[in-house]
């Protein structure tokens, strides 16, 4: 099942990418490219098999950790924000959302 | 005695540096004016002087107290994928892309840091494929690496800048991460020792995230032996990196020389079984490579291990589940990219999402965006169950593989790539290609096992090959053994490319 010129459109939309025309159109040739050597996956009877999420639960059982809810470290915002593109009063400057 | 700190490794550096022959500031002195000659294989993306002999003179400073340690005063460099504090190292952290440059970070990987506390010197950051994504290191932003055996070829990737900058004697050692090979591929195209742990052995914090459930650091070296001394100081538990294993610390130099129960020095690998996977020696395997990696596999048997065949069927399969997977963590994890926090902001867009799109569009190089495509189709509603659900079944029968394997081995060998290293751009518009070539890496990754390349000779144009060496879960020390024991009865690990 080929990818059209309006999938690479609507997930590129979804990834939020801002894709040329003709990166479009070399991306469509190069996931079709791809999701040809993917097919041979389907093919392959894996009912009853579980997902391995995270790789050493093939062999042991895996819990995530949890921590205790307390203040562990002290933040330090102006390091944090030095390298945001735009700051004022130690806040994150986006466009306007809410007219 | 400085003239000479090009030749030497991380426990010959630590040996001169205890013996009092060599400080670390002249150690460091004389590596940084040897990157700066070497400028032509774009291995060095920044570094900073000022900064690094600070860190030698506290280094020697610290000796002088007596209180010192392993690998106090020994300098190295990280693959920039490491995130550098940069009040500490005057060193930005850009992960290879646009959308980083310039990036300061205000705090150090726990791999960085702990390096530090080791007592070692940061010369600088290393170059790598953007993201660590892409196996011949021409995916940087900042431009390609050079392969020192040879300059119109690629030095493997993504740890390309890691790799060559040891090849080519400018560092005795580097860090580097391999998320489907990119520390054990680099390693065998450039001729040095890389060892990726088990999942979980280095923590992940402040490696920037690509993939996160297969990301993993290790050290690049000239010898097994380097590799276990800075895979010692490295490794351990973390609770900052919540797949972090919960494992006392480990001595990795010590597993390397524990000798085996019936060895002898003649035989130190006796009782040793090495499983060959029948799918890692396909017709479409080079000749040369084949011929070094059999080379070193019989060098092995004389050293007492015993080689029996095994299977890993799904080896083909591990192709495309992996680069569902990984491209599906990756596409999460870089949407953290947004143009706002941190990273790249377009000059010039008309609201919000349009300031997303560009920003994004602008920071990512097209691999990045390839990949970010992958991701995000294969994680869309209807798609889901058919490509990440179906690809992480998968992934679990390619453990049970290894598991049945290791019924019948205690190692499993065979070639860390098809080829030896190609050539600059001959890869072209084709990122199948490149996709296609990681077969022999993906498998253990996907597993979360240990793997390691160790120069098995040389191929075609002298380009180097690697032999690839996967343990089973947390068997470090055993891979390690063997890789010395090889590299005790071999030279090739020690041959340097000319010119350098």
């Amino acid at each position: 099942m080929a990818l059209t010129p309006e999938d690479v459109s609507r997930i590129a939309h979804l990834a939020r990418l801002d894709l040329s025309t003709a990166e479009q159109a070399q991306m469509l040739v190069q996931l079709n490219g791809f999701f040809g050597i993917v097919e041979q996956m389907g093919a392959v009877d894996t009912r009853g098999v579980e997902p391995l999420y995270t790789p050493l639960s093939a062999v042991q059982d895996v819990q995530l950790r949890l921590r205790e809810d307390v203040v562990s470290e002290q933040v330090d915002r102006a390091a944090n924000q030095r390298s945001a593109p735009a700051v004022e009063n130690g806040l994150f400057l986006v466009p306007k959302v809410i007219e | 005695m400085s003239g000479d700190v090009h030749t030497l490794g991380v426990a010959a550096l630590a040996r001169a540096l205890q013996s009092g022959r060599l400080s670390s500031v002249e150690a460091t002195q004389a590596l940084l004016a040897g990157t700066a000659r070497h400028a032509e294989l774009g291995t060095f993306l920044v570094t900073n002087e000022a900064k690094a002999m600070q860190q030698a003179q506290a280094a020697d400073a610290r000796r002088a107290r007596g209180e010192a340690g392993p690998l106090t005063g020994v300098p190295l460099a990280h693959k920039d994928i490491f995130v550098t504090d940069f009040a500490r190292t005057g060193l930005p952290s850009t992960a290879g892309s646009k959308m980083l440059a310039g990036y300061q970070s205000p705090f150090d990987a726990t791999v960085v840091a702990r390096l530090h506390d080791a007592g070692t010197v940061t010369l600088g950051k290393l170059n790598c494929d953007e993201f660590a994504m892409g196996s011949a290191n021409e995916n940087s932003a900042f431009g390609p690496v050079k392969n020192p055996w040879d300059l119109q070829r690629v030095p493997g990737g993504s740890s390309g800048g890691s790799a060559a900058a040891v090849a080519a004697r400018l560092v005795p050692a580097a860090t580097g991460t391999d998320t489907g090979g990119s520390i054990r591929q680099p390693a065998s195209f450039v001729g040095v020792t890389g060892i990726k742990p088990t999942y979980g052995v280095c923590s992940r914090y402040g490696m920037v995230a690509f993939a996160s459930s297969l990301d993993q650091a290790g050290p690049m070296a000239r010898s097994a032996e380097d590799c276990a001394l800075l895979l010692s100081a490295m490794s351990g538990f973390d609770a900052r990196d919540a797949t972090s294993a919960q494992r006392p610390p480990q001595d990795f130099a010590a597993a390397m020389h524990t000798p085996r129960a019936s060895a002898s020095a003649a035989r130190p690998l006796l009782g040793l079984r090495i499983g060959l996977p029948k799918e890692f020696f396909p017709a479409a395997l080079a000749a040369d490579v084949e011929g070094a990696v059999r080379g070193a596999l019989a060098e092995l048997e004389n050293l007492g291990a015993t080689l029996v065949d095994v299977s890993l069927p799904r080896t083909e399969l591990s192709i495309p589940v992996y680069y569902i997977i990984a491209p599906a963590e990756a596409s999460s994890n870089l949407s953290r990219f947004d143009g706002v926090k941190f990273g790249h902001r377009a000059e010039h867009y008309a609201d919000l999402m349009d300031m997303y799109k560009k920003s994004r569009a602008q920071g990512f190089g097209p691999e990045v965006k390839r990949r970010i495509m992958i991701g995000t189709y294969v994680l869309s509603h209807g798609y889901y169950d058919a490509y990440y659900v179906q690809a992480q079944k998968l992934r679990r029968m390619i453990a049970d593989d290894f598991q049945a394997c290791f019924q019948r081995c205690d190692l499993i060998a065979g070639p860390v790539a098809p080829t030896v290293a190609w050539k600059l751009g001959e890869q072209g518009d084709d990122p199948l290609q490149a996709y296609l070539a990681d077969i022999f890496t993906l498998p253990a990754s996907l597993a979360g096992l240990p793997g390691m390349s160790v120069p098995a000779g040389f191929g075609a144009a002298g380009m180097p090959v690697g032999l690839q060496l996967i343990g089973n879960y947390f068997e470090e020390g055993a891979l390690l053994h063997a890789a010395h024991a090889l590299q005790q009865a071999t030279d090739h690990h020690t041959r340097v490319p000319s010119g350098y």
